[in-house]
C-alpha cells in the first residue's frame, strides 16, 4: 500500500475549488461555504500529525470538511431549538409533526435525487479537472466554469488567443474522455 | 469574384470552430462551414457530439468556483497559519 503524503503548500490551488463546490451543494450559501472551507484547511493544518497516510490527501480533507458541515448544521439547529422555533410551513397531514431537524437535513425533497446527481457530477468534474496538467486545468476552469472572456484570460496569463484555444481543445478532449469513463 | 469561396474546412479548423461555438464565440459563417464539414466528416461529428455533451453536463452540474478575491484571502490566511505552524 502506498503511503500518502501531505503537502499543505499546494492545498489551496489543488483542492479549494473542489471543497468549495462540495460544500456549496450541501449548504447552499457562498459565504458559509467559504467559511467552512477555510475552517477545514486550518483544522487540517492543525491535525496534520494525526494523518496516517492511509487515505489520499483529498479524501482526508473531504472527511474533515464533512465533519465541519455536520457541525454547522448542528449549530444552527441547536440555535433554533433554543429560540423555540417550530416551523411547520407545510400543512399536509403526511408531513404534520415532522421536526425541523428533518427539514434541514433535506431542504429540497422534491429535487433531492436531482440535486444528489448534480452533486456527484460536480465532484466527478473536479476529479477529472485535477487530473489535467495545471495550466490546462487553470485555463479550462477560467473559461468554462468561471465563464471569463477569452481576451481577459489572455491578458492575465499573457498568452495569445490561438494558444488559449489549443489548450482549451486539449483540455476539453481530456475532460470528455475522463468523464466518459466516470460518468456518461 | 476572383477569390474562390472557401467552404471546405480542414478537420483541425473544424474542431477549433466547434470549441469556439461551445463558448458562443464563433461567427455565423464559421458555423455554416462547420455544419457543412460535419455532413461528410464522421470523426468531427463524433468530436462535436462529445463536445456539446461536455458543455451540457457542465452547465447542468452547476459547478462553481470560489471568487478570486475570496480565494486570495483564503490563501493569505492559510499561508499565515502555515508559517505559524512551522514556527512551533
Amino acid at each position: 500500500m502506498t503511503n500518502h503524503q501531505l503537502n499543505p503548500n499546494k492545498w489551496i490551488d489543488l483542492y479549494a475549488d473542489y471543497l468549495f463546490n462540495y460544500t456549496i451543494s450541501r449548504v447552499n450559501n457562498r459565504d458559509i461555504a467559504q467559511d467552512l472551507v477555510q475552517d477545514t484547511f486550518l483544522a487540517a493544518l492543525k491535525s496534520m500529525k494525526n494523518f496516517k497516510g492511509e487515505a489520499n490527501e483529498r479524501t482526508w480533507l473531504i472527511s474533515i470538511l464533512k465533519r465541519k458541515i455536520i457541525d454547522y448544521y448542528r449549530k444552527i439547529n441547536s440555535n433554533k431549538g433554543k429560540a423555540e422555533v417550530r416551523i411547520t410551513s407545510n400543512n399536509d397531514s403526511e408531513t404534520d409533526g415532522d421536526w425541523l431537524e428533518e427539514r434541514v437535513a433535506d431542504p429540497f425533497d422534491k429535487t433531492a435525487e436531482d440535486t444528489m446527481q448534480n452533486t456527484e457530477l460536480g465532484e466527478a468534474i473536479f476529479k477529472c479537472l485535477a487530473k489535467l496538467p495545471e495550466k490546462q486545468a487553470e485555463i479550462f476552469r477560467m473559461k468554462t466554469i468561471e465563464g471569463l472572456e477569452t481576451e481577459d484570460i489572455c491578458k492575465e496569463l499573457n498568452i495569445t488567443a490561438s494558444n488559449l484555444w489549443v489548450i482549451i481543445h486539449r483540455a476539453r478532449t481530456a475532460m470528455a474522455s475522463c468523464l466518459k469513463e466516470n460518468w456518461f | 469574384m476572383s477569390k474562390k469561396l472557401n467552404i471546405k474546412l480542414p478537420c483541425s479548423e473544424a474542431n477549433h470552430v466547434c470549441d469556439k461555438s461551445q463558448y458562443k464565440e464563433s461567427s455565423i459563417w464559421e458555423k455554416v462551414k462547420l455544419n457543412i464539414h460535419l455532413l461528410y466528416c464522421k470523426a468531427c461529428r463524433e468530436y462535436s457530439k462529445q463536445n456539446s455533451k461536455l458543455s451540457f453536463i457542465i452547465t447542468k452540474s452547476k459547478v462553481t468556483c470560489m471568487d478570486k478575491k475570496n480565494k486570495e484571502c483564503l490563501k493569505n490566511e492559510f499561508e499565515k497559519a502555515l508559517k505559524e505552524n512551522k514556527l512551533k
